[in-house]
């Protein structure tokens, strides 16, 4: 039972993807930068080119940290609900296999925030 | 002869068991299953409602005249406090926010318990459970309503507290103390009981209110202060209702065990994610600090919470799983939930700001082992760059919690230099959590949390604008359409501390109030 | 065994209470802070009515302690006659 009820209890999710008026939901964090205190939320269309969202997005997201405009993206460690994994910059979101609410993380070697505290 | 012997009085046993079993009645027209819907389907079984020991036997009459003598020496207080301008004689106006995030956070819970034990009350087939949630409910409406009159004084000065119980259904962060008063309300009676009248009031009541009250007294708040003791004196009563379901609930039938081991696990946990707002409030937000959220765990939980659940053990109840977690949780918490409110200063309805270095020396020294390891760097670098004129506000949304509803700003319980995701499928959709206890809850009931309101999500659909706003219009501001739809006032309820209005009136009040200027 | 305990406001009402208090209990420890006093108790607690009166003068209903108690802990057992706080383990 999904649910202790009286009776017959089933609704439509809150977040179901036709909600979002053509996007789709993309959580994003970056490891050992805690100074954001939690991933950021998105919505995005299942068609945006992948790079973009790191060219054109994150930088107003993450770019307060001063390790941000270090970052070389070539050597990033990409993430999928915790698992390694590739992106294709110049495939889009949908092709590239991130569907309504995935988590990606990315990891930046060399970069572990103020004073290296994970910051 | 005549003798006049003087009727002998009823004994408070035999005077409570009038009002409770000798005004219940059987029912002769109708199935006791029909006027009492909600009370099977739940899986608890109870045999005889007649076993029910009533904790305290407070009659009617009694209660009246002691919850009348509770309030007339409250409000003699409240009015003295006002009438003496008592707002300028809090230690500083930082403390003043602790107030609003209480009347925004936690009175309208005190309503919505109001109505749960007014609901419970009426669906539990026993007299004796049913007098004494009746007399729950009608305290509950008591604090709010005294919380809501003491506070009223602080909305004549102050901002941020001028429509609380419209944010209170609406703010990103108030839905977390909002859903999990919702989740307990939209359970069985049963849950409910172990919800609230156990859970919370038993094991988490004290966190919340000894350390608020506490705080006031410290910091010179005489109005929440005595609130917050009259709100307390009542609580007594209820936790001992919480402790004696519990009890009948396993006299009863040994089948109830699993049922309410399973219920004090998943209440302890969510009890525990909303006291996060607590933790940070005694960390950071009482200019004069009486103890640490740490310490404040080791007395009020690890200490007493033990002794309860030594003594439930006979019934083959054992300490929720989570605790242990919860205790490697609480070196990190209250630190952790401050950077938060700390980046989202822009959406929030009070002030944040960065602790001064001699506070940052309290929390080094009461957190030895991970202020000055892991946070101190994060806050004094927001602190310089603020000097700089650079006050970090983070203007992304964050990812929430589907449970507790908190952006995901827990770490691991193994290392807190990593965030905790947690993440299940459920039919066509991915749903997130920020710890093994949110994720167990949601897979045991995935129908409800389904539907839970997550603010970003909501945002995100369009749902969080004032009516008739076009989001596809050019130059459209989100956050300043959010905050309007909150009823935040942008520039004078949110953002740093310092520079705010409370903070320049309050300096210039209290010079008039100590000079002759 | 386990603590229990009882908070009181701190006030003139509580005075001859806590006395009471500690004079039926010699094990309990008396704890103030601002504005409230802590008691515990190894094992349980008793509040007597007869003491309480003893020391104030007057007849004393026990349930006169609702109006300045804060919290407590353990199982209650309460007459007209004794307030008992105990745990079983």
């Amino acid at each position: 039972m999904a649910v202790t009820a009286l009776k017959d209890y089933q609704f439509e999710p809150a977040d179901r993807v036709e909600n979002f008026h053509g996007n789709q939901l993309l959580y994003v964090g970056w490891e050992d930068h805690l100074l954001f205190c939690a991933p950021f939320a998105f919505p995005f269309p299942p068609a945006m080119r992948f790079g973009d969202v790191v060219e054109q997005v994150l930088p107003a997201a993450f770019g307060y940290h001063p390790d941000f405009a270090k970052i070389d993206w070539a050597a990033a460690q990409w993430f999928k609900s915790g698992q390694p994994w590739t992106p294709d910059f110049n495939k889009s979101l949908a092709d590239n296999g991130l569907g309504h609410k995935d988590v990606i993380r990315f990891r930046t070697p060399g970069l572990t925030g103020i004073k290296g505290a994970c910051s | 002869m005549d003798m006049n012997v003087p009727k002998k009085k009823l004994s408070l046993k035999e005077k409570y068991s009038h009002m409770t079993r000798g005004l219940d009645w059987e029912p002769s027209y109708q199935s006791k299953d029909d006027v009492y819907p909600y009370a099977k389907y739940e899986g608890i079984k109870i045999h005889d409602w007649d076993k029910w020991e009533d904790p305290f036997r407070l009659t009617m009459d009694a209660y009246w005249k002691y919850q009348a003598e509770k309030e007339r020496k409250l409000y003699a207080i409240i009015d003295a406090y006002a009438q003496n301008n008592g707002h300028l004689s809090v230690t500083d106006a930082r403390y003043i926010n602790t107030v609003k995030l209480f009347l925004t956070g936690v009175s309208p819970l005190e309503y919505m318990a109001h109505r749960g034990f007014a609901h419970v009350g009426r669906q539990l087939p026993g007299a004796g459970p049913r007098v004494a949630c009746l007399m729950q409910s009608i305290d509950e409406i008591r604090h709010a309503q005294t919380q809501v009159h003491s506070l009223s004084n602080y909305n004549k000065y102050y901002n941020g507290l001028h429509d609380f119980r419209h944010m209170h259904d609406r703010v990103w962060y108030l839905s977390v103390p909002k859903s999990f008063f919702d989740d307990a309300i939209t359970a069985g009676p049963f849950e409910f009981m172990v919800a609230i009248g156990f859970s919370f009031e038993y094991v988490l009541t004290n966190l919340l209110f000894v350390p608020f009250v506490s705080g006031a007294a410290y910091n010179g708040d005489m109005s929440a202060m005595t609130f917050g003791f009259s709100a307390q004196s009542d609580e007594a009563r209820h936790m001992t209702l919480g402790l004696e379901v519990i009890k009948f609930m396993l006299e009863q039938d040994p089948d109830n065990l699993p049922i309410v081991q399973r219920w004090i696990d998943k209440w302890a946990w969510r009890g525990t994610r909303v006291l996060t707002l607590v933790a940070m409030m005694m960390d950071y937000m009482l200019p004069k600090r009486i103890m640490s959220w740490k310490e404040a765990w080791e007395v009020y939980f690890e200490e007493n919470g033990g002794a309860l659940f030594k003594d439930l053990a006979r019934y083959g109840i054992t300490m929720p799983k989570c605790i242990e977690d919860i205790t490697k949780e609480k070196e990190h918490l209250s630190h952790q939930a401050w950077a938060t409110f700390y980046n989202y200063g822009a959406a929030a309805a009070f002030h944040t700001w960065t602790p001064d270095e001699d506070e940052m020396n309290w929390l080094s020294e009461k957190y030895p082992d991970s202020f000055d390891k892991y946070y101190r760097p994060r806050l004094e670098y927001w602190r310089d760059e603020a000097a700089k004129g650079n006050r970090f506000y983070n203007k992304t949304l964050p990812m929430l919690c589907q449970v507790c509803q908190i952006p995901m700003l827990f770490t691991e319980p193994d290392d807190p230099t990593k965030i905790c995701y947690r993440e299940t499928q459920y039919k066509d959709d991915k749903y997130h959590f920020c710890s093994d206890h949110c994720k167990a809850i949601f897979e045991h009931e995935p129908e409800k949390y389904i539907q839970s309101w997550l603010p970003v999500h909501q945002i995100y659909q369009g749902n969080c604008f004032p009516e008739g706003t076009d989001p596809t219009a050019e130059g459209f501001d989100p956050l300043a359409a959010v905050l309007a739809y909150y009823h935040m006032n942008f520039g004078r309820d949110n953002l740093d501390f310092e520079g705010s209005e409370d903070q320049k009136n309050f300096d210039a009040w209290r010079g008039v109030a100590t000079s002759n200027d | 065994m386990s603590n229990v305990f009882l908070a009181l406001q701190a006030n003139e009402d509580t005075r001859a209470i806590i006395e009471a208090i500690t004079e039926d209990n010699p094990h309990a420890v008396v704890h103030p802070s601002p504005a409230m006093v802590k008691i515990d108790a190894e094992g349980s607690l008793t509040v007597r009515r007869e003491t309480i009166e003893a020391l104030i003068g007057r007849s004393f209903d026990l349930q006169e302690l609702h109006i300045n108690l804060i919290s407590l802990s353990g199982h209650i057992d309460e007459t007209d006659d004794e307030l008992t706080l105990h745990w079983n383990a």
